[in-house]
């Protein structure tokens, strides 16, 4: 490798937190004009070296060399001003801010102090519009879902014309199409000569679009190679530590089976603020399986049925009883569980730990006054930190200690503990890796099969066609197909998603 | 035992408690020992200890109430005109003026009084959890309304009362003790069984770290900050009453003036953090202690009454930097680096 290209080097990074050495001794290189893939389990230390990288954390031992030059940033920005622009794992933009705003605080154009905010929206809108997002810049950012949230942040980092361009899971929460978008962008920016970092859990995307891959495990470098000396399966080998056999395999149970079952939900005509008319039925011991693209309503009617959103018109029938379901304890005592997609705000309760976070919604549902004692919920913790083999130091690590993908199993295990009738898990995988997240799809079957009834939404069709045993479709918040069993398949799904013919999206030409 | 002892320090109460104790040291050293003297009198206990815990009660008693306020991420503003209307509905009952035919009776006089604060409580707690007002603009509308209210039942006069019973609130002893000491350990013993024996505590936690999340776990938060509020509101009553007890009648625009500042205070110098999250009942009573300690020795060192407030703030500060993780960090590194070179 020649010496000149090398735009970034990391060497013998460590980084510790109590109970914890999250990085020992790692390095890293990045050239000019590369993709370059960091790869490794949950919790293997990847968000930690974007970390030290980019001087959210302090590192306790290495060197970081930027075009030769050594380099030591204090804070983001101040790794922002040396050319490094990152998107973090957890989209940490300002939700209260419009879209416009979230793109150019901290840069905005203008002059003696003056904001232009004419010229602001414009810029905005033109932007995202390179990303095929056509949306109402001066709303508020939390007005959309993590997906265009994380969109913005995605268009945010590459419009600052930076050395260096870090991605740590942007493609977690985004439907095959934005993913192709984001792939044009990220190759016309690699051939301007930036070296790009992408982090990611989904192996395709790794072949697709990265030229190198770096693998860490349990905080420690394992090894570096180009992306096409480096087969699937050697790679998988090389991130666990040991040989995987049956990644492909769809699980067994999903498809036998499949006679007439008792129906446990039905939704009629039922309509919220978010969506209107929606009539489902849900079987007990099935997955069903919500398809759709961003913002297609998938997820809103899960909201409906757990009662976030209140249902305005319309009926719900819960194991053939009319139920009034108003607010989320409600459908909890109806026997449903509902794990949103929204990790950040919807899901884990920062500051509590691990132990706290698993026993929440157990304790919700059993009453407030019917406290666990200390013994039960340590035991609780335990079996669930033992069952999903999450890592932490110790159940009493408070959950924003945890890393990303770590946490959304604290968040299912919560749900598990409840013991629901009917689980409804919107994008449970997100961000987790790829060993773990065959055992919850498998997780997933076990539970339908014996008796509990899922509904399974994920943005990633190939999981869907491996869980689900029925499958609804969505497009611009209605219903406009449904599959069952063996029509289950990624081209079937694919085409009702984006309406048939009209799936190729039209491009805009990025200059 | 340094095992345990290293346990306790990194509990919430360790850093108040020690400030407490220097401060207490402090006086004693500079009162010659005089400080710490106690005498009984006719069986009571008297010196400088016991007036702190007893003009400290009135204090104890709003943190108590106001602490799971500001747990939830809210504040509650209000609890000083609450006391105002409180002392104004005890005293005008006992005076006679408002319910003649209850003629004086202390015992209804105090059941209409909590039942006010009550009152004013639940008005906070529907305003912020059910109008979704902000609680730092939902509690000054009866932070300002609430002394107007209080003008209006005792018809815009000081009411001044003569009933012993009613004087024993704040003036009384039990077992040599002054009696606002036991509503302060019987409110402070309720609360912490219900935080600690029920999922109470955990529930007010996790709305003040996330209560979008709470609310998805299935906690009632409104529900919740209902009870919350309408507490606070109840433990203003009770000072209202041993405040009134102790001037010996109601002075509806001087009554619980500003001190809601330092509920608040005591609070957050308890190392309950404002924005919610994480508190400690017995942290913030020994807040309130703290703050009592200081305008009592700041008196008592014969500092002129324009510099007390400098003084309290200036120690406030130091109480905060202490407090401070960042503060503690930069000096146990100091320290750890020191040590590093001399060895
Ligand atoms: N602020 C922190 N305090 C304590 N421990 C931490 C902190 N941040 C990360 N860790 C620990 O460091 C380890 C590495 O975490 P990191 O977030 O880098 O993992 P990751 O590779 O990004 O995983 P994922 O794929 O789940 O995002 C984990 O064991 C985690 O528990
Ligand atoms: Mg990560």
């Amino acid at each position: 490798m020649d010496t000149q290209e090398k735009l970034l080097e990391m060497e013998h990074i460590t980084k510790k937190f109590p109970g914890v050495v999250a990085l020992r001794d790692v390095q890293f290189a990045l050239r000019r004009g590369e993709i370059h893939a960091l790869l490794g389990e949950n919790g293997a230390g990847k968000s930690t070296l974007i970390k030290v990288l980019t001087g959210v954390f302090e590192r306790d031992g290495g060197d970081i060399f930027l075009e030769g030059r050594a380099v030591s940033p204090q804070s983001p920005q101040a790794a922002q001003n040396m050319g490094i622009s990152t998107v973090y794992q957890e989209v940490n933009l300002c939700p209260n801010l419009s879209v416009a705003e979230n793109v150019y605080i901290g840069r905005e154009p203008g002059s003696a102090g003056r904001i232009d905010w004419k010229t602001i929206n414009r810029k905005a809108a033109e932007l995202l519009s390179r990303f095929d997002l056509h949306i109402d810049v001066t709303q508020n950012l939390d007005r959309y879902s993590v997906a265009v949230q994380q969109m913005v942040a995605i268009a945010r980092a590459v419009d600052i014309s930076a050395k260096v361009l870090i991605l740590d899971e942007p493609t977690s929460s985004l439907t095959a199409v934005e993913v192709r978008k984001l792939f044009e962008i990220m190759r016309m920016l690699k051939a301007r000569g930036m070296g790009i970092i992408f982090v990611t859990h989904f192996l395709d995307q790794v072949y697709e679009v990265s030229d190198t891959i770096t693998v860490l495990r349990g905080g420690e470098y394992v090894c570096s190679s180009p992306t096409a000396e480096l087969p699937k399966m050697q790679l998988v080998a090389r991130m666990i530590g040991k040989e995987y056999e049956d990644l492909e395999s769809r699980p067994s149970s999903s498809l036998a089976d499949r006679g007439k079952r008792d129906l446990f939900l039905r939704l009629q005509g039922a309509a919220s603020a978010q969506i209107s008319h929606v009539d489902i039925d849900i079987q007990k011991g099935e997955v069903l399986g919500f398809s759709g693209l961003l913002g297609s309503g998938r997820s809103e009617i899960a909201r409906l049925i757990f009662g976030v959103d209140p249902i305005v018109t319309g009926g719900l029938e819960i194991g053939g009883r009319k139920t009034a379901v108003k607010e989320p304890i409600t459908a909890m005592r109806a026997g449903i569980g509902f794990c949103p997609e929204n990790r950040k705000s919807e899901g884990i309760v920062g500051e509590l730990s691990v132990r706290e976070n698993i026993m929440l919604a157990l304790q919700a549902k059993q009453g407030m006054l019917r406290a666990m004692s200390r013994r039960q919920s340590e035991k609780l913790a335990d079996e669930y930190i033992e069952a999903l083999s999450i890592k932490t130091p110790s159940r009493e690590q408070s959950i924003h200690n945890l890393s990303g993908g770590n946490q959304q199993k604290v968040i299912l295990a919560r749900w598990l503990a409840t013991a629901p009738d009917l689980l409804m898990l919107d994008e449970p995988t997100r961000g987790i890796d790829i060993g773990t997240k065959a055992e919850i799809q498998k997780l997933v079957t076990k539970l339908a099969g014996e008796g509990m009834s899922l509904v399974f939404i994920s943005s990633e069709v190939d999981e869907m066609v491996r869980c689900c045993g029925r499958m609804v479709i969505l497009r611009d918040k209605k219903l406009v197909g449904e599959l069952t069993g063996e029509e289950i398949s990624e081209d079937m799904i694919v085409k009702y998603m984006a309406g048939g013919e009209q799936f190729e999206p039209k491009t805009e030409t990025i200059q | 035992m340094s095992q345990k002892l290293r346990q306790f320090s990194k509990n919430q109460i360790f850093w108040p408690l020690m400030v407490l104790l220097a401060i207490l040291l402090a006086n004693g050293i500079v009162s010659g020992g005089s400080f710490f003297e106690m005498r009984i009198v006719d069986g009571h206990l008297y010196g400088r200890l016991i007036d702190i815990l007893r003009n400290g009660s009135k204090l104890m008693v709003l943190a108590i109430g106001i602490t799971m306020a500001l747990a939830t991420g809210g504040t509650d503003i209000s609890v000083g005109s609450v006391m105002a209307i409180s002392g104004a509905v005890a005293c005008s009952i006992v005076d006679g003026r408002l319910l003649p035919g209850a003629s004086g009776n202390v015992a209804v006089a105090v059941v209409l009084a909590l039942l006010a604060g009550v009152l004013c409580g639940l008005w906070n707690g529907v305003l912020i959890a059910k109008v979704k007002i902000q609680p730092i603009v939902a509690t000054m509308i009866l932070m300002v309304a609430g002394r107007g209210i209080a003008q209006l039942i005792t018809e815009g006069k000081i009411v001044t009362i003569n009933s012993d019973a009613y004087y024993f609130i704040n003036g009384g002893y039990i077992l040599g003790l002054p009696f606002p000491l036991f509503i302060v350990a019987f409110a402070f013993v309720l609360v912490m069984l219900f935080t600690r024996k029920t999922a109470f505590g955990l529930f007010i936690e996790a709305i003040g770290v996330n209560s979008v999340s709470s609310r998805f776990t299935g906690i009632k938060v409104d529900r919740i900050k209902l009870m919350i509020y309408t507490f606070s509101g109840l433990m203003a009553a009770v000072a209202g009453l041993i405040e009134s007890a102790g001037i010996k009648g109601a002075d509806c625009n001087n009554a619980g003036l500003l001190i809601e500042l330092d509920a608040i205070l005591s609070v957050a110098i308890g190392g309950t953090s404002l924005f919610g999250g994480r508190f400690s009942i017995p942290a913030s009573v020994i807040g309130a202690l703290i703050i009592q300690s200081i305008s009592t020795s700041v008196l008592a060192m014969g500092v002129a009454p324009e510099v007390t407030l400098v003084v309290k703030s200036l120690i406030v500060v130091v109480i905060c930097l202490v407090q401070s993780k960042k503060f503690k960090e930069t000096i146990a590194g100091k320290f750890s680096r020191r040590a590093v070179k001399e060895a």
